[in-house]
This record gives C-alpha cells, structure tokens and sequence, in this order.
C-alpha cells in the first residue's frame, strides 16, 4: 500500500509525527475504530522506553489480526485466544525480550480465557493489551462475552438476553482478584485526556515488565463504530453513555 | 554403559541432551513419567519446565519458544495429541521446529491407558487443520525411542517442519537396557535467523501462518511442499528383518513391530518362511521399499494395535502386486506372539 | 532362551521393585531385557504386577502370558496368575497371606513364609526380597550375588543404603528355600 507524500512546506516545525516503532503500512481499521488509536499508543510506548529492538509482539485473531505489518519489531501471528500462551513459551524461552499480546474481547475473555487467567495467575512477566468493544468486529458483529445486556448484534438480533447468553464478562475485576498479576487496569480512549491516561497506563505496563515485575494488563475500552452502525462521533458517545456503566475505568490493581 | 530406563524417562533425557531447553506439558497417563524425568532435571540443564494449564496452551507455548529460537518439547497420550492439534497446525503454518511426543493409549474418546496404535492417521494424514505433514518417527524399543527423540530434534530443525515421535504406552511404561546418545553440543544446533530475538541491526522478523493473498499464500505452501518433496527423498527409514528368503512379509511399528520381530523367529523355528518390514518413518512412509519387496513376496501381513490404519499405506505401496492381509487388536489388547503366528499360518501355504 | 518372571501383589508391598532389581541383575550380566508394570490409577493397598522377560535375543513382547515363574505376594494374585504359569515352571507362594493353599500338579509351588522372615529379620519391608531370592533359585539363570548388587544399586541410588544389609538377608532366606 503506498502513502500519499505530504510535501512539508519551508518553515515548518512537524510536532505530530508516526513513532518510530510503526511501520509505513496503513492501518486497516475502520473509520473511528479505536483500535488506531490504542495501536499508534503501543508503538509511542514502545519508542519512548527504546524497547524497539528487543520487543516481541503478538498478533491475535481479530481486527488486529493484522498488527505486524503496523510494527517495525518482531512479531508472531497468535492461533485465537491462544496469545498468552504464545507469550508465555516466547519469554520464557528468552526473558531479555519484553513480549506484549495485543487481543480483543473475544481473543483474551471468551476463547482465550484460560490462557488468560493462567498467565495472569503465574505472574508470567509480560504486557497484555486488551481491547474492549464489547462485539466480535472483524467476522462481522457477532456478540462477544462482553457485549451489553440488551445490545443489538447480529447473533443477538433481539438485543442479548442475559437469561440465555449471560452477562458481560468483566475480565479486569476477576483477574484483579488473583495473586498473580502486577497490574490491571481499565483505560478509555474516547477523549484526549483519557488518551493520556490510557498512554501512561500503557507505558507502566511496559516498564512493569522491563524491572520484572510480572503480569500487567491495560484493559481499553473501546468502540466499534461500524459494527454499532454509528458515526465515529456516536461511537465515543456509547462508550461513555453505555460502555462505562458495566466497564468502569480505573486501576483495579497496582502491585508495587 | 547401560542403564534401565522406561522408554519415557529415555525420550525425556534424550531430549535434554538434544539441547531441548524448553518443555511444556500437562499430565495424562501413559507418559506421566517424561514430564516428572523433566520437571527433575531440565531445569538442571537451565531449561525451562513449565505445567500449562491445558495440552492447548502447552502446544501454544511451544509455539512461542519455537519461534524464540530454543529447541522445545511437549509430550502427551492420545486425548491431549488431539488437543494439541490446532498447535500443531500452525506450527507447521508458521514452519517452526518442535517435538511432540505421543504415548499412544486406546480411543477414540477417553477410552483406556493401555498401549495403542489407533492414532496413525491423526500423526501421519494431518489430525489439524490445513495441507501439512509432520516428519513421524516410530521407535520400537527404549534404545530406539531415544534415538528417535534426538533425531526429531535434528530433522525438526533442518526442514523447519514438527515432528512427532509416536510411541504407545508400553514403549512408555516398560524399561529396557539403554544406551544413551552423547549430548548434541550446542553450537552444533543450527543457527536460526528467522527467530524472534529482538530486531537490532535486521529488519523485523514475523513468524506466521496467516495471508489472506489466495496467491501469495499458494507460493508460500508451494515452497512447504517442496520441503516434504525432500523429505520423502532424504529421510525415509525403515528396518528388514529375514525378508530375503520370506515368503510371507510382516508389517508392523512400533511395539508391534518388536512384537513381530519375536513372531519370525518362532516361524523360523517351525520351518515358515517369515520376514518383518518395519518402518522407522511413518510419514514419509517408506512406499519404494515396500513396493519393491511386493514384487518378490506374495503375502504382506500388516499388524497393528489398531483396527487397520497403516494397512492403508500398505496398500497404497502394494498396489495389487502381493495380497495385504490385515491382523489387528483392539481397545488396548496386545497380542502375543503365538496370536499372530497361527495368524501367519492361516496366509503362508494358502 | 527367553524366559518370564511375573512378580504380584499388593501395591506398597515393593512388587516394582523386586522386578527392577531382578531386570538389573539380568541386564549386568549381558542378557536382554525388558520390565513391564501394569500401569494405571493404582495407589498403594490396591494391586500391582509387572513381568521381567530375560533372553539372549532382543525381546519381543514384554507381555508374557505364561510366566516361568510367578512370585505371587498375596492370595488375590495367587488366584488371578496360578492358571496362566507355564507347565514346569515354579510359583512362590507367600504363605504368610495366602490362605486358599491350591495347587498345580504340573507346577512346582514353593511355599514361603515372607511377611513372618521379613519380621524375623527385623524389617516387615523387605518381604519382597524373600520372594527374589527364592525366584532367583528357581529361575536358575543368574547368580544371586548378581542381584544383590543390584539391589545395592537400586537401593543406594534411592538413598537407602542403610536397608542394604537386611535386604541382602531376605535374599539369601529366600534363596535358601526354593
């Protein structure tokens, strides 16, 4: 895919340039995805710790399934669910790497959710990047453990019926109750401000890992515009209207 | 020097000198004795043990150490193999070298501990998802298991496909003398530039099964198939035994081959011109061998723990040139010597 | 010459491990080889076997159907592996716990009083060992001297040294009655 080249006039001083850690490759998300937003906050993370070269990433199944053409570091494609384990066996096998999952809700808290809880629960020492949007994006808006109660989506056209597909699984709250884990948070990433707070959030993640501390989770909840057949704008809205009412953001466990 | 082994404890410390440093497993009978061998002594060795919650992340965190560049391992019987198999598909997706060990027990379902050979098709004809091959080896006794073992490492490695030693629970559980293989001296493991060690001074490296590009992902399984072209050239194994004079030929792996081996020589004694073909290889699996010894000996009786599974690639090797009787056991019964042998007489002078 | 040694009893009763030190013995003195347990969710009080083949050949099966000798440790594998020892062959019968006293004309059955010469000898554990020794006798193949050091071995790579002397009585006792 080739980038249109912006001729910067004379004069100009950039202040808003791609990290160094991303690739040339355009992202694949959709319009007022957040997932651009949380990808392009990974890589930020990543070249202001001047982890590039020892960084390990992996890719699940999902939106981001295709987030090592993003990278410019090393990367390894995920089976679903499995990309703790994945994560595992890679820091394990070399712990001078820093090794961080990058997973949506249907990866990490319904077809991975033993991976997860285990890794967690042996304070495997690696980062997990967990995106929240309550739906099953890429295979085309199917519920996922985290959707509302009562939200439309094409495996529950009636809106989900909590007596028969249960309740939004809240990942963050249970894994927060183990001995294992250094850090889990809940983040958003509908303002600025919030971007802020989901960047450092990340960075602590990281640097969790680089001084050994274990297990650390930044939870993001997000929005899936498409899929909620919103604007971008309406997309924001819903996390903060809706989302954050079974989701709510904050540090559900800080080990230091 | 000898020592006593369980054909377990042997492929456990075979893969520890094949310079395995990461092992991850999850208990099940009959191969209860490699994870406890390896839980005692990899991390001696500075490898890495590590009981995962299920065979499925296991095989997942093979997956990663694979792609981190160690030799890696995991072992299990049959219902955890079964588990184990979207992991091993994408092992062989991503070409990443690993070992996995299969004790065979009976099945399908939970069925039993005892020894089996039900699960060939799964170990040679895919058992995952995809167009793959594993290299699958075939051991027959504790020596041979440890072989094997060091083998899979060595062959795992060279052609970047996973390779699978399949075993049975009595090759598992039973203790032979053995004679254990000299340590592979680390820089004798071959270099891996394609690992994940951290992009400094390269571009980055992704280990991966995935292309969405029809085209671009057909070049890539082209170029996988070129490697089991030359696999089936270079790498395949099998032992003859009295095959010269046979007039009739049994085929048979593994525990039933061994238990063959006792079977000719009591047809021997009686005056039955017997001979054993047993393949080391299961895939690839020795078809111009067998084809060739077809062409002289009218009678080729498979055995198996089974209800006839490599009976197939008799009969594909065969072709008509020779009748392909089939004797099998069941369920996790072995049968003994005489079974068979009043088996061979029913075919020899018919 | 390939022959079959089936060792029974109680689990906890050290059935593993006459077998083992029997295979060992065998092994040091160049012959083939194989032990086979019988394997699964036995714990101790429950049942435990498992057969030793010796030959000058590699074995075949591990599994023997009709053992030339049958060391049977309590009545429930006396009655369970009695029929199947091949015609000739020797049983020793542990008289201690085997109350239904049958026989065989066609097998030799040595009765041996394991459990009281273990407590004669002042360590209950080593009843096992009786039993060896008089298997050893009938089998006729090895010297015992062979498989008192391998039990030395076996018992030395357990750190258990100090059970060494009393362990070599049992089976010089046991020797000493088939």
């Amino acid at each position: 895919m080739s980038v249109t080249e912006v001729k910067v006039p004379a004069g100009y001083v950039p202040v808003y340039t791609k990290p160094k850690s991303l690739s040339e490759a355009r992202f694949t998300y959709c319009p007022g995805c957040h997932h651009g937003i949380i990808t392009r906050l990974v890589a930020e993370a990543i070249d202001e710790l001047g982890i590039q070269e020892r960084t390990v990433g992996i890719a699940p199944v999902g939106c981001a399934v295709f987030l090592s053409d993003f990278f410019r570091c090393d990367f390894v494609q995920a089976a679903h669910g499995r990309a703790c384990a994945v994560a595992t066996g890679i820091k394990r096998a070399n712990p001078d790497l820093i090794v961080f999952s990058y997973q949506g809700d249907g990866d990490l808290a319904a077809i991975g959710t033993a991976e997860t809880v285990h890794a967690a629960n042996r304070g495997e020492n690696i980062t997990v990047i967990f995106v929240n949007n309550q739906i099953y994006g890429m295979t085309g808006g199917e519920m996922a453990p985290t959707t509302l109660p009562g939200m439309r989506t094409v495996t529950t056209p009636e809106g989900r019926d909590v007596r028969t597909t249960g309740y939004p699984l809240r990942m963050s709250e249970m894994l927060a109750q183990l001995d294992g884990p250094s850090y889990i948070t809940r983040q958003a990433v509908f303002d600025v401000r919030h971007v802020q707070m989901a960047k450092k959030a990340i960075i602590k993640a990281f640097k969790n890992q680089i001084e050994g501390k274990g297990f650390s989770l930044v939870e993001i909840v997000a929005a899936c515009p498409t899929n909620l057949r919103v604007s971008p704008v309406e997309g924001n809205k819903w996390v903060v209207e809706q989302a954050l009412k079974y989701f709510p953001l904050g540090d559900l466990k800080v080990r230091d | 020097m000898k020592i006593l082994m369980r054909g377990n404890e042997a492929m456990a410390e075979a893969a520890i000198r094949a310079g395995c440093r990461c092992y991850f497993c999850y208990p099940i009978t009959p191969q209860g004795e490699l994870v406890e061998y390896m839980a005692r002594h990899l991390p001696r060795h500075g490898g890495v043990f590590l009981q995962a919650e299920s065979e499925v992340a296991a095989i997942n965190m093979v997956y990663g150490a694979a792609a981190a560049g160690v030799r890696t391992m995991t072992s299990s019987s049959s219902p955890g193999i079964s588990l184990k198999m979207e992991g091993i598909s994408y092992l062989a997706g991503a070409r990443l070298p690993a070992v996995i060990v299969n004790v065979m027990r009976a099945g399908p379902g939970l069925g039993n501990i005892a020894p089996a050979q039900g699960d060939y098709f799964q170990a040679t004809k895919g058992g995952g998802h995809g167009d793959y091959r594993l290299i699958v080896l075939a051991p027959s006794t504790a020596q041979e298991a440890a072989e094997l073992v060091m083998l899979a490492f060595d062959l795992s490695d060279r052609y970047r496909v996973p390779a699978m030693v399949l075993a049975d629970g009595m090759l598992g559980q039973m203790m032979e003398p053995v004679e254990l293989p000299e340590p592979i001296p680390p820089e004798k493991i071959p270099e891996k530039p394609w690992a994940l060690t951290g992009a400094k001074g390269r571009s980055p490296n992704v280990v991966s099964s995935f292309d969405l590009d029809p085209y671009r992902f057909r070049e890539v399984l082209r170029a996988l198939w070129q490697t089991y072209r030359e696999i089936e050239r270079n790498e395949v194994r099998w032992e003859e035994y009295q095959v010269e004079d046979a007039e009739l030929l049994l085929v048979a792996y593994g525990t039933m081959g061994r238990i063959c081996r006792t079977v000719v020589r009591k047809a021997r004694k009686e005056g039955l011109r017997v001979g054993l073909f047993r393949p080391i290889t299961l895939w690839p699996f020795p078809y111009e061998p067998l084809r060739k010894l077809a062409e002289k000996i009218p009678v080729l009786l498979t055995v198996e723990l089974s209800a006839g599974q490599m009976w197939e690639d008799v009969r594909l090797a065969v072709e008509g040139r020779a009748k392909t009787p089939f004797y099998g056991e069941l369920g996790g019964v072995v049968p003994t010597p005489d079974e068979i042998l009043s088996e061979v007489k029913k075919h020899v002078r018919d | 010459m390939e022959t079959g040694v089936i060792f029974a009893g109680f689990g906890g009763q050290g059935i593993l491990l006459a077998g083992k030190i029997l295979a060992r013995a065998a092994m040091e003195k160049g012959f083939e080889v194989t032990w086979l347990p019988s394997y699964g969710p036995e714990m101790r009080g429950g049942t435990a076997n498992c057969t030793v083949v010796i030959a000058d050949e590699p074995v075949g099966s591990p599994i023997v159907d009709s053992p030339y000798v049958l060391v049977a440790m309590n009545g429930p594998s006396f009655a369970r592996f009695l029929p199947r020892v091949a015609r000739g062959g020797t049983v020793i019968a542990n008289s201690s716990l085997i109350s239904e006293r049958k026989e065989r004309p066609d097998v030799r059955v040595v009765w041996a009083p394991m459990n009281e010469i273990a407590q004669e000898l002042g360590e209950p554990r080593c009843a096992n060992m009786v039993g060896l020794g008089a298997a050893v006798k009938a089998l006729g193949i090895l010297p015992l001297e062979a498989v008192i050091s391998a039990m030395e071995e076996e018992l030395g790579a357990r750190g258990r040294e100090k059970l060494v002397e009393v362990n070599r009585q049992a089976l010089l006792r046991g020797y000493a009655l088939a």
